[in-house]
């Protein structure tokens, strides 16, 4: 079946199988392989991608589903060479071990951000309560979140500016 | 890797479209809306559907609304709609405390309210939420539209009345005056399918006495989710302390609980008690603040 999908802006398009997984058309058929997969039972978390903006398990979304939709994976957070603020808050604030529920955890965090642009740590704790990171490290990532949040007033102050 | 095995993908962008869809496809069909238990279902081949009829474009049943005396719910309705909702918030904590403890965030952007019901899982919380407020299920098919009570929606585990060309397409629920709602959940681990979760409702009179009341029990075998018996034994009586105890304890022995990885009969039988007495005083205190 042929589908076209809005991919980090990119128009996409493949003859696909009805039963291919959102989360394999984007790693085996895009090769974006940003987008970790990892319990397929829609429990991780690790697959989270944005679905018009916002966070789905792409594990258990069909790729056919996404026809005519926008998705954005963790290659589509950056502009350019400017990494989102997120990104930057998880390298700040060490919100990483092993990186593999990172790129998920990451877009969970945009998406929050971008519906509320001051969450407490109850709200960041509550909007992650999908995605597991099984390095224990939700304290820094809590943190890298936060980070985020400081930072993007700035960023946008620099953006005006330049 | 888990993948479904093959099948065909139509989709509607219509309700008639979708049953003309499920019609032609003579019971083999399945709707798929947001496809949080039917997808991981067909990858472990405990669903086997020959064709999927994706129905995400069908919009007009995403909706919750007063309507007269009622609040009506579409079947597109995702679960964070139904956490979000002011208007369900307003008339039944019930529905906010479900869903808080349905899955996680993410499984709540997608999972719908229709797709819950129809799938019938025994431990799924908003069939028991239903069954508390007595809501109605709104089915259509080709010659026209029927309407089931919730507890005659569930014929038994992953199985109810919604006919191979029919769609739910909307659940409507009475609003009560005077009322107090809860929902109580004991889960293993955040996330999970309920041990065992209880919802209620209680509506007080102007004396203090029970009015009505609503009793759902999730993932404890109980018939069509509820415990008539102990609504009875509580209806025109003052909610005492002894009164509801009565009523705990008549839910915990009329429930059919099943041993399984998540606990023993007799622990589930605690679980029902024990939650039954906390939703109902839970209930009866928000409805005597709501009677003054």
């Amino acid at each position: 079946m042929e589908i076209s999908v809005r991919v980090n802006g990119s128009h996409t398009e493949a003859d696909v199988e009805p039963r291919l997984l959102l989360v394999h058309y984007l790693r085996e058929t895009l090769g974006l392989t940003g987008t970790h997969w990892g319990c397929d039972t829609s429990n991780c978390g690790a697959c989270t991608v944005l679905l018009d903006g916002v966070p789905v398990k792409s594990c258990t979304v069909l790729a056919v589903m996404a026809e005519g939709h926008d998705v954005t994976t963790v290659e589509g957070l950056a502009k350019g060479d400017a990494l989102d603020p997120v990104q930057r808050g998880f390298m700040e604030e060490h919100g990483l071990q092993c990186g593999f529920c990172t790129p998920g955890m990451m877009l969970t965090a945009r998406a929050l951000l971008n519906g509320n642009a001051d969450p407490d740590e109850k709200s960041i704790r509550e909007a992650i309560s999908g995605n597991l990171c099984r390095c224990t490290g939700y304290e820094n990532i809590v943190r890298a979140v936060r980070w985020a949040v400081e930072h993007s007033a700035a960023d946008e102050t620099e953006e005006a500016a330049v | 890797m888990q993948v479904p095995a093959p099948f065909d993908y139509e989709r509607a962008n219509t309700v008639e479209e979708a049953i003309a869809l499920l019609d032609r496809g003579g019971g083999s069909a399945r709707l798929v809306a947001g496809g949080h238990s039917l997808l991981p279902m067909m990858k472990l081949r405990l669903a086997r559907p020959e064709t999927l009829v994706d129905i995400n474009a069908l919009t007009d049943l995403d909706y919750i609304r007063v309507e007269g005396n009622e609040i009506a719910i579409g079947a597109t309705t995702r679960h964070h709609a139904v956490l979000d909702s002011a208007v369900l918030a307003e008339h039944y904590r019930i529905f906010a405390e479900a869903e808080r403890v349905i899955a996680d965030p993410l499984v709540r952007n997608r999972g719908t309210v229709g797709g819950s019901m129809c799938q019938a899982d025994p431990a799924e919380d908003l069939s028991a939420v239903f069954s508390a407020l007595r809501a109605v299920a709104v089915i259509r098919s080709g010659s026209g539209t029927r309407s089931v009570p919730v507890r005659g929606f569930h014929v038994g585990p992953y199985e109810t009345v919604v006919g191979d060309a029919e769609i739910l397409v909307e659940v409507r629920v009475p609003i009560r005056s005077g009322t107090g709602s809860a929902y109580e959940k004991v889960e293993r681990r955040a996330g999970d399918y309920a041990v065992a979760a209880v919802g209620a409702f209680v509506q007080l009179d102007a004396a203090g006495a029970v009015a009505d009341v609503g009793i759902g029990l999730t993932a404890v075998g109980a018939e069509h989710f509820t415990c008539e018996e102990a609504e009875v034994s509580l209806r025109g009586t003052p909610p005492s302390e002894e009164a509801i105890a009565r009523a705990a304890a008549t839910c915990a022995e009329r429930c059919n609980p099943r041993a399984d990885q998540r606990g023993p009969v007799d622990y589930k039988r605690h679980l029902v008690g024990v939650l039954v007495r906390r939703a109902l005083t839970r209930s009866t205190a928000s409805a005597s603040r709501e009677v003054g």
